[in-house]
């Protein structure tokens, strides 16, 4: 493979952030310094290089729902949005509860190469909440995150001998927190628009009391457990106190959840429907300061992709989802701007140890295997299309702030200015 | 105005012009020949995805009355449970040649969906508990016959608000209409909250019976009684029903409004329905006068592009 | 340039006259109902029956009438609030003249027969005009004329009443460009 080197960026390494280049070679950063010369340039001025994003939380529809999105698909829209690793919801048809679901995915996304694709396995059999899932197996497939997204585990009991199974081994119980009972017929947040609306409304309360409740099970087990997709205040405030308390805890927001509140819902329109859903303006404004002051470790994208007719519906009748991997990055540093470190900390570091992508994650440094993301923060751009199968998405039209200037996997450019690169990949 | 969707965000002015013209046409309905060539040629589609009989009765009577020909459509005849789309539904109905939509849907906001994917008025005749804003209209043109005005009129607004698409049309309405709204309801029918509603809230009806000028009271959905947001039906009337005990209390030109279908001897005492201060069937006959002068205003004259 | 073609003297006295001719042509006022048609024909019916209350000694019955509902033209013109239809006696058997302030293309007339029989079946229905400025389109002629006024189709004619505009009057202006 040809050289290649990244000129004239802030470089985020372990000493901080350096005006300098990063050359790459063979898949690896051989060389930061000045002046580096190589067969291939990528002019960095004004932008910052560091390690490539890490999604905790994508759904790539494969198997079973192919229309809307593939593993061939979402890993094109993960490296346009800076991504270099990407972990798969198990919510797919059929649910990843066994080991050769989980191998299938990593297949796929192998072959495709654009973006490490690491399958997140079922809790319970089927994500039926009732059994627990081919844990062992799963493991040994590589898995390190389990969970039923797109359902809580429900059942008390069941959390607990997931925890205590997994405990030991170390792995991560990832938690779709929304309480079935509190949550059900509701579609939007409980306030002051879904009152007005009259329409049926989840309280911020059904996912504090889960989250109330598996901070203890994981303080009984020793579990480490993360919170997914995190929407009220009282979330932020327990995963502080449990932090505090030295529990092994962790939280991620989405970009969406960051950018809206519920205001967006009082006109019915399907694009701002999720699970769980847009919370008002308090409640944003807590999780901006939660990922702020690093109560919350990650953003996660929860790209969730849907066909035009899933969405061109009734706000009740729609699903629950928005894509978003090409431009989380930049919803991010639009609503709620880091500083450097704390961006990369957010979208890299910090989501690489939860998911257990030894790889990612890694501050910039001599020997590291090249995966970056180089992320210009002044650039200002407008989306307008997709490379996603779906285009459910509130975004296009939006005037967002940063973008992805390249992205570099294995040491080539999987993504140029938002684009995937037309380029082909060996390994 | 394009479309009639809710009473939200209409303006006094626009409100106004309604009933005004629904005066116009109020006088219309009294004729020898009850019917007028406005909108001749014109096609008026009834869409009622929720089973409905007296609001489409009334939509129905305003369009004849106006000339224009109807396309009612009902889930029953429907190729709904044939797997349709409502989009497809209402743009195959459009491509039959219609000029406007009446639309029921159990969904909220599904009228302001179908007035996305199709290129004509549509009017809302009710979606789930958000708006009904033709019954806000017809609620605001019988008090305003009675007392001339809404301007400084008390009006409670008693029973089911929370589950009320009735309420919530009529808070606004009247209070764009300067009205002072009070929503009167145990806490658990009571909006969850209460930000952003132009209204008074109060759990105790005997407290503020005798400064109301209306009472308007909300049909006791029976069915909910088990869904356990009050502990039994006769609980609910000796609290909140308007008894001839509590009737006698009123002032004397109080008047009592109901959007029916009733049930005698839980919200409303018999006495009460059939007293000349209940103006019922006034606001029964005064729909299908609204429900003309929004379709005149939709579909009678130019639009606003 | 505006052109006054009657003054407030001439109004009243043209209408006096039409007072003479209805009364004359129906030889006295039994039955006689006067409908003016919103706008301006509204108090031109009440001044007419006033006229010939004096002359008469006797309550002559007049009423309001709103075309907007019956035009022939609603795509093409502006929404205008619709005005009040009140005739305090049965049309039917009565003889109805219809007031009007101006007849231009006659189109007006057509929607006021329309309103008029929904409101019932008059002996016999005539027509009177403050101002006949000729242009019809339809087979329709006034029976009381307060003044012919030739003019050209892109002239615009005005007529001012004291009730509605504060004095009467009638002036030709020459409008938008022919």
């Amino acid at each position: 493979m040809s050289d290649l080197v990244l000129t004239g960026g802030s470089v985020l390494t372990e000493d901080g952030v350096v005006e300098s280049d990063v050359l790459i070679s063979d898949g690896t950063i051989v060389e930061i310094g000045i002046n580096l010369a190589a067969d291939t340039i990528i002019e960095c001025d004004g932008a910052w290089v560091g390690p490539g994003f890490v999604d905790l939380h994508t759904h790539l529809r494969e198997p079973g729902e192919e229309w809307k999105e593939d593993i061939s698909s979402g890993s094109a829209a993960a490296a346009a949005g800076g991504y270099t690793a990407i972990v798969a919801m198990p919510n797919t048809d059929p649910a990843v509860d066994a080991g050769h679901l989980a191998m299938f995915i990593v297949d796929r996304g192998r072959s495709t190469g654009l973006v490490d694709v690491r399958p997140a396995g079922a809790v319970s059999m089927g994500r039926h909440g009732e059994q627990l899932a081919h844990l062992d197996e799963l493991w040994e497939a590589g898995v390190r995150v389990f969970t039923d997204d797109g359902d809580a585990v429900a059942d008390a009991g069941l959390m607990r001998q997931a925890m205590d199974y997994l405990a030991t081994r170390g792995g991560v119980i990832a938690q779709h927190a929304v309480d079935p009972g509190l949550a059900a017929a509701g579609q939007i947040h409980e306030g002051a628009v879904s009152s007005l609306l009259g329409m049926s409304a989840i309280p911020a309360e059904a996912e504090e009391i889960i989250i109330a409740r598996d901070l203890r099970l994981a303080e009984l087990t020793g579990a480490r457990y993360h919170v997914q997709h995190l929407s009220t205040a009282g979330g932020v405030e327990m995963i502080a106190a449990a932090k505090t308390r030295g529990l092994e805890v962790t939280a991620e927001v989405t970009p969406h959840h960051l950018a809206f509140d519920d205001s967006m819902v009082a006109t019915t329109d399907p694009a701002y429907k999720v699970m769980p859903p847009l919370r008002s303006i308090e409640h944003m404004d807590a999780l901006r300061a939660g990922l702020r002051d690093g109560t919350i470790d990650a953003v996660a994208t929860d790209h969730a992709p849907h066909a035009a007719h899933d969405k061109d519906v009734p706000f009740e009748h729609a699903a629950n989802g928005i894509t978003g991997l090409e431009w989380a990055a930049a919803v991010v540093n639009t609503v709620a701007p880091l500083d450097p470190v704390s961006f990369y900390t957010r979208m890299a570091v910090a989501p690489a140890a939860i998911a257990g992508t030894p790889d990612h994650g890694r501050w910039v440094a001599v020997g590291n295997p090249a995966h970056l993301a180089v992320f210009d923060p002044a650039h200002e751009w407008v989306p307008e299309r997709t490379v996603s199968r779906s285009s459910n998405t509130p975004y296009f039209g939006m005037a967002l702030q940063g973008r992805v200037v390249a992205t570099v996997y294995r040491g080539a450019i999987t993504a140029r200015d938002g684009s995937p690169a037309a380029v082909a990949l060996t390994s | 105005m394009n479309h009639f969707l809710s009473t939200e965000d209409t303006t006094r002015e626009e409100l106004t012009e309604l009933l005004d013209d629904a005066d116009s046409f109020v006088e219309v309905l009294d004729r020898p020949i009850p019917k007028v060539p406005a909108l001749r040629g014109k096609t008026v589609a009834t869409m009622f995805f929720e089973p409905s009989t007296r609001t489409k009765l009334s939509f129905e009577k305003a369009a004849k009355a106006l000339s224009a020909d109807i396309m009612s459509f009902s889930p029953s005849t429907s190729s709904l449970s044939k797997g349709e789309s409502l989009k497809d539904t209402v743009l195959t109905v459009q491509a039959m040649g219609t000029d406007a939509m009446v639309v029921r849907h159990k969904a909220t906001g599904a009228p302001w969906r179908v007035a996305e994917w199709v290129d004509q008025p549509v009017l809302n005749a009710g979606d789930g508990a958000h708006q009904h804003p033709t019954q806000a209209l017809l609620d605001a043109l019988t008090i305003r016959q009675r007392f001339g005005t809404l301007d400084g009129l008390r009006i409670g607004i008693v029973g089911d608000i929370r589950h009320s698409r009735v309420a919530r049309s009529d808070v606004f309405a009247f209070n764009t209409l300067g009205a002072e709204v009070t929503m009167v309801a145990p806490k658990t029918l009571l909006p969850t909250q209460t930000d952003g509603w132009p209204a008074k809230a109060s759990e105790d009806l005997d407290e503020v019976l005798t400064e109301l000028d209306v009472v308007y009271l909300l049909r006791v959905q029976a069915e909910r009684g088990g869904a356990s947001v009050f502990p039994s039906l006769s609980e609910y009337t000796t609290r909140y029903g308007m008894t001839v005990q509590r009737f006698s209390r009123l002032k004397p030109d109080t008047v009592v409004l109901h959007p029916g279908p009733m049930n005698r001897g839980v919200e409303i005492a018999a006495e009460v329905a059939d007293d000349d201060r209940s103006l019922i069937l006034e606001q029964v006959a005064n729909g299908v006068a609204v429900r003309m002068a929004v379709l005149f205003r939709l579909l009678g004259g130019e639009h606003d592009e | 340039m505006t052109r006054q073609v009657m003054d407030p003297g001439d109004v009243d006295r043209a209408l006096t006259r039409m007072a003479h001719e209805i009364l004359e042509r129906n030889r006295g006022a039994a039955d006689l109902l006067l409908v003016g048609i919103h706008t301006r024909g509204v108090p031109l019916a009440e001044r007419l029956a006033t006229t010939i209350e004096r002359i008469e000694g006797k309550w002559i019955p007049w009423g309001s009438l709103d075309i907007g509902l019956y035009r022939d033209d609603l795509d093409a013109r502006p929404k205008t609030e619709l005005g009040k239809t009140e005739v305090p006696e049965p049309v039917d058997g009565a003889t109805v003249v219809l007031v009007d302030d101006v007849l231009y293309t006659g189109r007006t007339i057509r929607a006021a027969l329309d309103a008029l029989a929904d409101l019932g079946r008059p002996e016999r229905v005539q027509l009177a005009v403050l101002v006949d400025r000729g242009h019809r389109e339809l087979p329709i002629r006034p029976d009381y004329v307060g003044k012919n006024l030739p003019t050209a189709h892109h002239e615009r004619v005005t007529v001012h009443v004291a009730e509605i505009d504060g004095a009467d009057g009638v002036a030709i202006e020459p409008g938008g460009t022919p």
